[in-house]
């Protein structure tokens, strides 16, 4: 296997007296898509956030494409920023722009790409999404929940990550589109050598799209590997999440 | 560095060389060629990419995108010598494709639009001024149907909301307050001085903060603080779906959100102003003792002798008028919030400029209602 992209070590997490993660440590290899998996309030968003340096922790190190977080100077940020995209929960687009203009904007922010190109990109991206050609110029306060989702995948594949960093990408979209959604990511992930990571509890998406994952339990990673080493694994805890989780609508 | 060659062109035939990389950062200085070549009638074109060391996905889509009008314009094209990866990723470029949907721009006509815009400002306003009419026949039937039912009425909501914008507005009014007077004192001062009717500045500031001013500053600094925070409570919570999910389950908003604040500021406004005369007055007295040597005790003899109480009704009369109208227009704006978070801010600043207007305006109609019946 090649090396690791993102290396979790030892990582505390409090909130106040209450503590989220104890010392937990994950390895996330290039080229593969990575599953954070747990119950509800376990910690997964946090997990994802402090590795994108939106949340500060404890104690313990994150290493990023061989960067350590909290050492970096302004410079080694914006850079190391540069190589991954976030899809948020609610998709977070910008509210004052259009979904066109949405995809656009970091295209137009950090390239030298002619207009037209970039229009271009957008919005074969926006089709890439599987969002609706008449969607193109509305705004985000004019599409629904499954629409602002997809427009927000297509602004975070804009700028070709290499690391993809999804936070329950399928909530919210109805089975169907779930499951293109699904397709879409290993074919995302294959082609355009992503390494992604998705913080889900979508049966499906286990199944069908991660190669590895973690499972968080009681602050700590009860388990890490692939679907085949899970169910060899003898714990309650992870029969039940395999089994009892149900894909979501 | 030139990594997009024509090697050999004629009206018939194009080859076309790609070398080194192809991606975001070396795009821009081949696109004008591209573009160029894209819009003529070739019969055949040859893209060579044998020498290509790395294509992105904006190379790819390019590369996508000139077949594709060539292939329109009767052209076959031809590419070749692509490495493993980048075929594939042409490929999927290619099925990403999307043509450009004409958006038909309506060209503004300079004499026309404003023609226009004026028109749609108008229906905008009827919209709003209908809306408005409508929630406050709302408002006040719910407020008619809840004395029926009094045990109903959001007690403990109506007290939050009179500590919220009613006491801890009072620092903000104290120091306003204060300052306004001191400065009337010391305006009035000078002048009277010279004609030596010193005393008659207890008469001036007393009146003047008592009647007209002590109110007016204690609504503006109220509009300010609350109708701005009712708008961006209540739109926030429409946009979050808050109010829809109180509407599922049978909660009236306006029983829940409207009444309460309209009654906090009803209750929480002659109290007010009451604290702002004050404050204000011993602004005014503290003046009168140090630039024209009037004791506080002669001050406030004065005052009782010469100041009639109705001046002080008055104003506590007009607060809760203030009051109802600022809760009222912040409501109101809240509930036309729609959709984005842009909204909350557009509503908030009209919400607080019709509040500080419809104070003013309403102040000015007492005024002269009062002076009219010779109050």
């Amino acid at each position: 296997m090649s090396n690791s992209i993102i290396k979790v070590r030892d990582v505390t997490t409090k909130f106040g007296n209450k503590v989220v993660h104890d010392k937990i440590s994950i390895d996330i290899k290039e080229g593969e898509v990575y599953g954070i998996l747990g119950g509800s309030g376990s910690g997964k968003t946090t997990l994802l956030r402090e590795m994108i340096m939106l949340q500060r922790f404890k104690s313990g190190s994150i290493e990023v494409l061989g960067r350590r977080i909290g050492h970096l100077s302004h410079k080694q940020i914006a850079e190391l920023k540069q190589n991954w995209s976030v899809l948020f929960q609610f998709g977070a687009l910008y509210s004052s722009l259009n979904v066109i203009e949405n995809v656009s904007i970091p295209l137009i922010e950090y390239t030298t790409l002619p207009k037209e190109l970039i229009e271009e990109i957008a919005l074969s991206k926006l089709k890439m999404a599987g969002l609706k050609k008449e969607a193109t110029y509305l705004f985000p306060s004019e599409l629904s929940g499954g629409m602002k989702k997809r427009a927000a995948l297509a602004r975070a594949l804009a700028m070709d990550p290499k690391i993809l960093f999804l936070d329950e990408p399928t909530s919210g979209l109805d089975p169907v589109g779930a499951e293109n959604f699904d397709r879409l990511i290993r074919e995302l992930a294959s082609l355009l050598k992503l390494t992604v990571i998705i913080v889900t509890h979508d049966l499906h998406t286990i199944e069908h799209v991660l190669d590895r994952f973690c499972i968080i339990f009681e602050k700590k990673i009860l388990f890490e590997g692939t679907l085949e080493e899970a169910k060899k694994f003898e714990h309650y805890a992870i029969k039940e999440f395999l089994k009892l989780e149900r894909k979501e609508g | 560095m030139n990594n997009f060659e024509v090697i050999k062109e004629n009206f018939k035939q194009c080859d076309i060389k790609i070398s080194q990389r192809l991606d975001k950062d070396s795009i821009k200085a081949i696109y004008s060629k591209v573009k160029k070549i894209q819009n003529q009638k070739y019969s055949f074109v040859k893209i060579d990419c044998s020498d290509m060391t790395s294509l992105d996905y904006a190379g790819a889509l390019m590369i996508a995108d000139l077949s594709a009008s060539l292939c329109e314009n009767k052209a076959s094209v031809v590419i070749m010598g692509m490495n493993q990866d980048s075929q594939s990723l042409l490929f999927f470029a290619r099925k990403n494709l999307r043509q450009k949907t004409k958006v038909k721009l309506l060209k503004e006509n300079i004499f026309i639009s404003p023609i226009i815009k004026a028109g749609k400002y108008t229906m905008d306003s009827v919209g709003s001024f209908i809306f408005f009419l409508s929630f406050f026949g709302e408002t006040v039937s719910k407020f008619l149907r809840i004395t029926l039912t009094p045990w109903k009425f959001r007690y403990k909501a109506t007290a939050v909301h009179i500590e919220k914008s009613g006491a801890q507005a009072l620092p903000i009014v104290a120091l306003t307050s204060f300052l306004v007077g001191l400065v009337i004192a010391y305006q009035g001062a000078e002048q009277l001085a010279k004609f030596g009717a010193n005393i008659f500045i207890v008469d001036m500031v007393s009146i003047s903060m008592f009647r007209e001013l002590s109110p007016l500053i204690a609504a503006i600094v109220i509009a300010g603080r609350s109708a701005s925070s009712y708008t961006a409570e209540i739109g926030t919570m429409k946009i979050t779906e808050e109010i829809d999910a109180m509407r599922s389950m049978g909660f009236d908003p306006i029983n829940f959100l409207v009444l309460p604040r309209i009654f906090a500021l009803l209750i929480a406004m002659p109290l007010i102003v009451f604290f702002a005369d004050i404050v204000g007055v011993f602004g005014g007295m503290i003046v009168a003792k140090s630039s024209l040597g009037i004791s506080y005790t002669e001050f406030i003899i004065r005052a009782r002798d010469v100041v009639a109480v109705k001046h002080i009704l008055i104003g506590l009369f007009k607060a809760p008028f203030f009051g109802l109208l600022i809760a009222t227009v912040g409501c109101f704006r809240g509930f036309q919030v729609t959709g984005s978070t842009e909204s909350i801010g557009h509503y908030t600043t009209i919400s607080v400029v019709n509040a500080i207007f419809w104070v003013i305006a309403c102040n000015a109609l007492i005024s002269v209602v009062l002076t009219e019946i010779g109050v």
